[in-house]
């Protein structure tokens, strides 16, 4: 039996899975990711989404910033 | 050709390599005194490191090994080291300072180069930004891979893991320093390594010495690995604003998909850098927690030197470069 496809859950983001995957949508379209790792998006605010892209993370609003 | 021409040089420092670089005996310099972020210090640095990496056309690669030229740059690391560690505050809290790093500051005036260019920067500021961080991205990765045998079991797994994807996992075209010299041809700048070094400040060389210096020193390797994070950790929204930057002003598809890919690709890596580098290397070497957050701290604190310069520049209507870019074809 191969192994199981293991699926990380992170507590604050996306859910991480290892090899190249294929996401296929509610609306019919399927999404390819050839990366070792994908992150997956489950708070669906990522304007990429399926893929995460870090649109999770608490914002604050400030002054200051590095970037 | 066989690597960039060598640099000229701008003062002492740099000049007395340069000199050993054309094979003339190493002068005497007194280190003590120099400016450690500035431009002669910088620059003689960056010519010794250059030697672990492509070298430079006419130079004998084995000055690689020349135990004078060596020994100078011990010396001006140990200067520059010093200014670091006066200059950062020291800290063993590695949780708490990823958790600062993963909140996402909002707001209409924040500074910082991303958001200029995102809102308003010209294309020619673009360009300059571009250039600047050519030093770097023309050799992405490389610095951080001189970390992968100074660690062990399954952090040197997640480190090979991000790096892999930085170098294309496997498809040279997909390398993250061919996409950025794809976007530096599509903006009409010369791709070629080494190009525009003799256009950058000392700001712009100190953040990729910093790279160099910790990953070519097994005693820092908690400090490249802390540099590296910084850099998994903060480029994703940075770059989703360059490319909304790029997009407004109207750049092509070729420009626009290096930031692009990185939106993607550093989002994944901050997690595995999290949880497959920096979890496993700290529970093997606790110990490295202080240069863990050194190499993130110093890292922030070359990175804001840098911001300063450019925005100063740009608010002052001048370039941000030393030297003139040649128009856009």
């Amino acid at each position: 039996m191969p192994d199981p496809t293991r699926i990380v859950l992170t507590d604050d983001g996306p859910a991480l899975v290892r090899g190249p995957v294929e996401l296929d949508l509610p609306d019919g379209t399927r999404v390819r990711s050839d990366r070792a790792v994908t992150a997956v998006c489950l708070c669906r605010r990522s304007k990429r989404y399926p893929i995460c892209d870090t649109a999770h993370r608490r914002k604050v609003r400030h002054e200051e910033d590095h970037g | 050709m066989s690597g960039p021409p060598l640099p000229a040089p701008r003062g002492p420092l740099s000049e007395a390599v340069v000199q050993a670089l054309r094979g003339k005996p190493l002068p005497v310099v007194d280190v003590d005194g120099a400016d450690p972020y500035g431009d002669d210090l910088q620059l003689a640095l960056h010519c010794c490191y250059e030697l672990h990496y492509r070298g430079f056309d006419g130079v004998d690669a084995d000055l690689e090994w020349d135990p004078d030229l060596l020994r100078l740059r011990v010396e001006l690391e140990r200067v520059l080291l010093a200014a670091l560690r006066a200059d950062v505050e020291p800290s063993a809290a590695v949780d708490a300072e990823i958790e600062a790093l993963l909140v996402e500051p909002v707001g209409p005036d924040l500074r910082g180069l991303s958001h200029h260019l995102k809102r308003e920067g010209t294309l020619e500021q673009l360009r300059e930004y571009v250039t600047h961080r050519s030093v770097y991205h023309l050799k992405e990765a490389d610095p951080q891979a001189w970390a992968i045998p100074r660690i062990g079991g399954a952090a040197k797994a997640g480190l090979v893991t991000v790096e892999h994807d930085e170098y294309g996992s496997g498809r040279p075209e997909r390398m993250h320093s061919t996409l950025f010299a794809e976007m530096m041809t599509e903006l009409g700048l010369d791709a070629a390594y080494g190009a525009h070094v003799d256009r950058v400040p000392g700001e712009t060389l100190a953040e990729v010495n910093l790279m160099s210096l910790c990953g070519l020193r097994r005693s820092l390797r908690g400090a490249s690995v802390g540099q590296f994070a910084l850099v998994e950790l903060t480029s994703s929204p940075g770059s989703e604003r360059l490319v909304r930057g790029m997009r407004r002003l109207g750049c092509g598809p070729a420009a626009i998909r290096f930031y692009d890919e990185h939106v993607e690709a550093d989002a994944v890596h901050e997690q595995v850098v999290r949880r497959d580098v920096l979890a496993p290397l700290l529970a093997a070497e606790p110990d490295l927690a202080a240069d863990v957050v050194f190499g993130i701290r110093a890292a922030l604190f070359l990175g804001d030197r840098l911001q300063e310069r450019l925005l100063g520049a740009w608010e002052r209507g001048e370039s941000s470069l030393l030297q003139p870019l040649p128009a856009a074809a």
